[in-house]
Formats: C-alpha cells, structure tokens, sequence
C-alpha cells in the first residue's frame, strides 16, 4: 500500500482516540445528567433549602399540592401520604408526614425517591426537611410517621396551579 | 493465468486469488465493497421477511398469524437488521467500492483491517439472528432498546443482543477510520479538498459521524450490560439511575446515526443528477458546508425523539427551534439538485429514476419529519404510524432508493456488464408505486392515531392497513426482480463502455470497465482531475 501524503504519528493517535475519548464520554453524560436536573428541576428533581428564608408572600395566590405514594416491587413497606392534598401559599414554609409500615418480619432499609410534578415547578418546590434525604431504616412490624417540610418558592411559574409531589420507595441491599 | 511470470512479480500485479479463499484473506477495496454489499443485500432480504410477517399481521385487525411477542421481535429485528445489517454495511460498501476510485489512490490506507472490519459483521449478524433460537426469544423491545424494557424486564438472549451491538459498532469505527485515513492520505497529490467529489465529501464527514456517535452506542450497551449482569443501576430508579437517562444517552447516538445513514446518500443522488442532466453540480461549495452543518447540527438536537418524556417548555422549545433549523442546509441540497436539472438536457435512465424519485420522495419525508419537530403537534404524532410513515420515506425512499440507484448507476464499472435497461424500468415503477402504497397510507393511520408496534388495532384503521399491506407484499416482491435483474445483468449483460453514461464525470470512468482489480497505482494528473471535475464546467 503507498501513501501519497506524508502521515504524521499525531493524525493515527487523534484518530483512534476520538472514538475512545466518545465512549468515555458516553459515561460522562451520567454525572452530567444528573447535574443539570438538579439545577434545572428537569425530570422533577426537587430541591433543597437550608433555612426557614422570609419571602414575599401574595396571600391571594393560591397552589394546591397533591402527594403521592408509591413503593416498587418487593419493598414490603405500606407507604402513604398523611394528606392527600393541601392548598398551599407561595412563600410559606408548610409541614406533613408520610406513613410507612413494614408488614415483614425482617428489618428493611429503604430509599425514597421524590419527584415533582410538572416540571416547570419542580425548581421552585424545595424542601427543609425530608425523609428522602437519608435512607431510612424499618424495624419488624414497625408503624413510622416520617415528616416532611417545603415551600413553594414565589417565583414558581404563574400559571402552575396544581403541582404533585411523588415519591418511590426502593429497597437498599442492606 | 497463474504462470510463472506473473508469480515472480512484486504483490502488487496479481489478479485475485483462485477459489474460495479470496474472499476470506483479500485487502483489495473492490473484493471487500463487493462483500459488504452482497451481505447487506441478504440482510435487506432478511429484514424485509421479517417486514413482510409484519404486515401480514396487521393485515386484518385481530391476531391472526403471530402471537404478539414474536410481532414485537419483528418489529425489533426489522429495525436492527435494516439499519445496521442492510444500510449501514451498503453504504461502507460503497465507499469501498468508489472513494480509493474516485480519489485516484490505489486501495484503502489500511487493506487488513478493511478485510476485518467487513469479517467482523456476518459473525455480529449471526449472533443477532440467533437469539430467535434462545429462551425468551429474540429482542422485542424495539430497535431503540429503551431501558427498562431491555434491562430489567428483557430475556437473558439481550446479553448477545449487546455483544452484536458492540461488534457492529466496532466494525463501523474501522470503517470510518479507515474512510478518514484514505481520504486524507490516499488521496492523489494532486486533488485538493475542495476538488473531491460529493460522494467523498459526504463519505468523510459521515465517518466522523461514526466516529463520534458509535461510541457512544457502544457506551450505552455497555451501561446495560453492567445494569443487567453485574449489578449497576445506570437505569435503574431503584438504584438511583434514570431510565429516562438511557433515552438520552440512545438518541445522542441515534439522531447523528440516521445522518449517517442519509448523508452518503445525498453524495450517491449528487453524482448521478449532472451525468443524466448534463449539467454540472449547481453549487459544490454549498453543498459541502451544507453537509457539514446537517452533520454539526445532527449532534444537538437528539430531545426531539423524547418531547413527551416530561421535558419543561424551554427544553422543547430549543430542541423544536434546533430540530427546524436542520431544514435549512437540507432545503439547500435539494435546491441545488433542483437548480442543476434546471434548463438541463434530461435524459431518464435508470438510474436518474431512481435519485429523481428520491429527491420527490425524501422531500416528503423530510416535511413529516418538520411535522414531526413541532411540539404541539408531536404530542399528538409521537409513537403513531405517522412516525413510521417519516422514517420510511426518508430511510426507504432516501437512503434505500439511493443505493438502488448507486448500484444501476455503477452497475457497469462493477461488472463490465450492462444491466438489462427495460427490466430495470419496469421494477422501478413496480418499485415506486407499490412503496407509495405501502407507505403513504401510514401518514392517514398516525394522524387518525393508530399506535404504532401494535399487533392489533381498532377496526377504524382496518381499510388504510389492508392498503398499506397490500403495497408491502408487491413491493417485497419487486426484490425478486430485482435479484433477477443484477444476476442477469451479471450472467449475461452486454459489455459495457469504460463510460457508459456519455456525460459521467469523475475518476473512476477513466478506469476500464470492470474497474482492473489494481487500479491508480500512479496517481492521476491535474490535468485529469480537472477533467473529471463533476462540479466545474472544464469541458
Ligand atoms: C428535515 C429533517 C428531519 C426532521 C425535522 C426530523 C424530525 C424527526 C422527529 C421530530 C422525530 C421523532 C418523532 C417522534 O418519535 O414523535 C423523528 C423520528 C425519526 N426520524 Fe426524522 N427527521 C428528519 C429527517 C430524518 C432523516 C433524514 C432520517 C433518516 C435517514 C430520519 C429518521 C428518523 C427515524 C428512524 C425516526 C424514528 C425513530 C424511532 O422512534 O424509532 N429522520 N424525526
Ligand atoms: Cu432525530
């Protein structure tokens, strides 16, 4: 085989790197995706807050907020919200509970996943406290209320009047 | 042949190799682009056995000839077979075939990892196929392999679906490797960039597609492999993943990959419509950027594909605008198809048939595809036959019809034989009306909302799919003429002119016809470079 141009070592290592450096990055989209949710609130990823901030609350406007539950296959834990919905002021810090309750004879540790609807709202729905934060461990037969504390951020969307607010509960290989 | 003089000389005289084993050990480009394209051809009729099961099902509403599994392994395989068994492998076969011709270089820049990366595939295919005979049967999670349907709730056959994947993928970054290198090093002294034919130019920016998208595949496969058998959870919401995240880590990779599958084509339909107009290529230049901008664009605009995955309003509204915006350079290739046959001296052979019709037929698809990026109305579109009927106007009527066309057109510098023309004629308008049939029903059906790998449907949808049915068998059995025709042609055409198209231009018709099997061991002159220019008016 002839070459009619001169071929630099440089071109061949380009060459057969790109495609590594490709595949490489196929797994640096992992990280990156998660990132970009929680900055975004896309996909529902909810966020956190710190401390109880004063913000400017418009009495008038009103959201109302539903709460799902849900557990995936072979978690044997009833899990349900205490509210089923609440109507909410945007700026004001409110509370409620999850129940679960370990119908198995064994100890379980879970995780809660949450995930907000629409997305819109998903980075104005931020929580003080919450059970998802920690995984969370089910004695035997076990009843546990597990609190929840949000708010709503007042620069949520104007037109989002419902948002829901949804968590899976998955079983952490122990 | 073999006498003893030809034995004593350098390598580089032979002829072939006798026998079998030709095919197994050759480096040359023309044996290895004829392999490519035999296999692809038997993967087209493999596919399309597959499509024809398809169609016989939904042929009536009910279930009457498969249980829905298997209708889902159809759909699944069809899909698998036609994009990375039948398309992908005819357009590497023909780079094979022309690029090292058409660049005036005397072979590819690496001849043994050509011969591997063609070997590579009838093993990836066989592994494939064979996951029909396994427990839990063969994929039916669709082409696109959506996690957590191919993860958590798939067959253990999914790991040799991987492995195929995986193969197949490693054969196409050679290919494209091997493309780049030949282009950029082979070519003669002689040629600069902008001297080099659409087909080239096309061919070249596809392979860093390749090279940029196949990997990512590749990544995407692996993470499922990991996720099924050694207990990660890239996908798994139990274990903290995304199944939306495969979606996205899959269409980076899949919307590049139907550029890959139509920019060579573009090149094919760019060659043949100034030989049959005699005219040169109106705006070379543009077409070049136009290609490169379709390639660029084809990398940001993946979201499109999952609008209805919860996406907030910006997200769609970026990728709707950025999906648009591929209209653009795409609107100029056919402007500039359309201004070279304008005032042209037309004749219509077959070939010009088929890249005509393409130019009709793709256009079609590519304004159901701009449907397609409308929000609004995707909502309504998504996961309906009107998607199906997209795809296929630009995948069989787009990329298919132009490799039909490549292989009329080239036909002759192939064999040495011509085709028999009045055959050809019939099976093209045997062709284009029964895939008419076939297809443009499926528009009316996902607009009406029939969904689409369904087995059964409303009874609603029973006319348009009894339509559509009825076109698919007529043209499944136009590939029998066609068989007919290339075997014929093989056996007993006519010998061809080393130009049997009077106004083709380009490199490769200054060789005899069949090209010799060693061809520009000495490069071409500027003279004749210029000559064979397709895209200046040098006479
Ligand atoms: C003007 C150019 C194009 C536009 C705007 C466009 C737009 C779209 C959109 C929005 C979808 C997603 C539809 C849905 O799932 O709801 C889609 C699907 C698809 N397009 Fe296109 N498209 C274009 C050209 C092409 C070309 C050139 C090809 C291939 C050669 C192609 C192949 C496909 C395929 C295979 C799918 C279906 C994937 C699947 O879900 O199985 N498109 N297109
Ligand atoms: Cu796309």
């Amino acid at each position: 085989m002839g070459v009619n141009r001169e071929v630099k070592r440089s071109f061949w290592v380009k060459l057969v790197g790109a495609p590594i450096a490709m595949f490489l990055f196929a797994y640096a989209l992992v990280p990156l995706y998660d990132v970009l949710c929680e900055i975004t609130g896309f996909n529902g990823t909810t966020g956190k807050i710190d401390q109880e901030s004063n913000f400017v609350v418009d009495e008038n406007r009103k959201v109302n907020v539903n709460f799902f539950a849900a557990t995936m296959p072979g978690f044997p834990v009833q899990f349900y919200p205490k509210d089923v919905s609440m109507d909410v002021v945007p700026g004001k810090f409110y509370s409620t509970s999850y129940i679960a309750k370990n119908n198995s004879g064994k100890e379980i540790i879970g995780q809660a996943v949450p995930s907000v609807a629409p997305t819109d709202a998903a980075a104005n729905f931020r929580k003080l406290e919450c059970f998802c934060f920690n995984k969370q461990v089910f004695k035997p037969g076990e009843e546990v209320e597990m609190p929840i504390r949000f708010v709503i951020e007042p620069g949520m969307d104007e037109h989002i009047k419902d948002v829901s607010l949804s968590y899976n509960f998955f079983k952490l290989e122990s | 042949m073999a006498t003893d003089t030809i034995a004593a000389h350098d390598d580089h005289h032979h002829g072939p190799e006798k026998g079998l084993l030709r095919w197994v050990k050759t480096t040359n480009h023309k044996d290895i682009g004829s392999l490519y394209l035999w296999f692809s051809f038997m993967m087209l009729l493999v596919g399309g056995a597959f499509a024809m099961v398809i169609r016989a099902e939904l042929f009536m509403p009910g279930i009457q000839v498969v249980d829905p599994h298997f209708f889902n392994s159809m759909t699944t395989m069809h899909g698998l077979i036609m994009v990375f068994g039948a398309i992908m492998p005819a357009f590497v076969g023909l780079g094979n075939w022309l690029i090292p011709m058409m660049v005036g270089a005397p072979d590819m820049a690496l001849p043994r990892m050509n011969n591997w990366s063609f070997w590579i595939l009838p093993f990836a295919g066989a592994i494939l196929l064979s996951t029909f005979f396994m427990e839990g049967g063969a994929p039916a999670f669709g082409w696109t392999f959506y996690a957590p349907l191919s993860t958590t709730f798939a067959p253990d056959s999914t790991d040799f679906f991987i492995f195929a994947v995986h193969l197949l993928g490693f054969s196409s970054i050679m290919g494209a490797i091997n493309i780049i290198a030949t282009v950029l090093n082979m070519r003669a002294p002689d040629m600069k960039l902008m001297d080099m034919p659409l087909f080239v130019w096309t061919w070249l920016i596809t392979s860093f597609l390749l090279i940029g998208a196949m990997p990512v595949l590749a990544g995407a496969v692996t993470m499922m492999l990991t996720d099924r058998n050694f207990g990660t959870s890239f996908f798994d919401a139990a274990g903290g993943g995304d199944p939306v995240m495969f979606q996205h880590i899959f269409w980076f990779f899949g919307h590049p990959e139907v550029y890959i599958m139509i920019l060579p084509a573009f090149g094919v339909i760019s060659h043949i419509i100034p030989t049959f107009a005699r005219k040169p290529l109106f705006g070379y230049s543009s077409m070049v950027y136009a290609t490169a901008a379709i390639a660029f664009l084809s990398y940001i605009v993946w979201a499109h594909h999952m609008f209805l995955t919860g996406m907030p309003v910006a997200g769609q509204l970026y990728f709707m605008y950025a999906t648009m915006l591929i209209a653009v350079p795409t609107g100029v290739k056919v402007f500039n198809w359309v201004a070279t046959m304008w005032k042209g001296s037309m004749t219509f052979e077959t070939p010009m048939l088929w890249a005509l019709s393409f130019v009709f037929l793709f256009t079609i698809g590519g304004f159901s595809g701009l449907m397609l990026g409308i929000v609004p109305a995707d909502i309504q579109y998504h996961d309906t036959y009107f998607v199906v009927a997209h795809f296929h106007y630009v995948l069989v009527t787009g990329a298919l019809w132009s490799i039909i066309a490549a292989v009329f057109y080239w036909f002759p510098k192939w064999t040495g034989k011509m085709y028999n023309e009045s055959l050809a004629k019939i099976h093209f308008w045997w062709s284009i009306i029964s895939v008419n049939i076939l297809f443009f029903p499926q528009h009316f059906l996902g607009l009406a909302g029939m969904p689409r790998r369904i087995p059964d449907y409303n009874l609603q949808f029973a006319d348009f799919n009894m339509i559509s049915s009825i076109g698919a068998f007529m043209f499944g059995a136009s590939f029998i003429l066609f068989t007919y025709i290339i075997i014929d042609g093989i056996r007993n055409g006519k010998p061809a002119k080393a130009r049997p198209w009077e106004s083709a231009k380009g490199l490769e018709w200054t060789l005899g016809s069949p090209a010799e099997y060693h061809s520009f061991d000495k490069a071409p002159s500027r003279k004749a470079i210029e000559q064979e220019s397709q895209h200046t008016s040098v006479a």
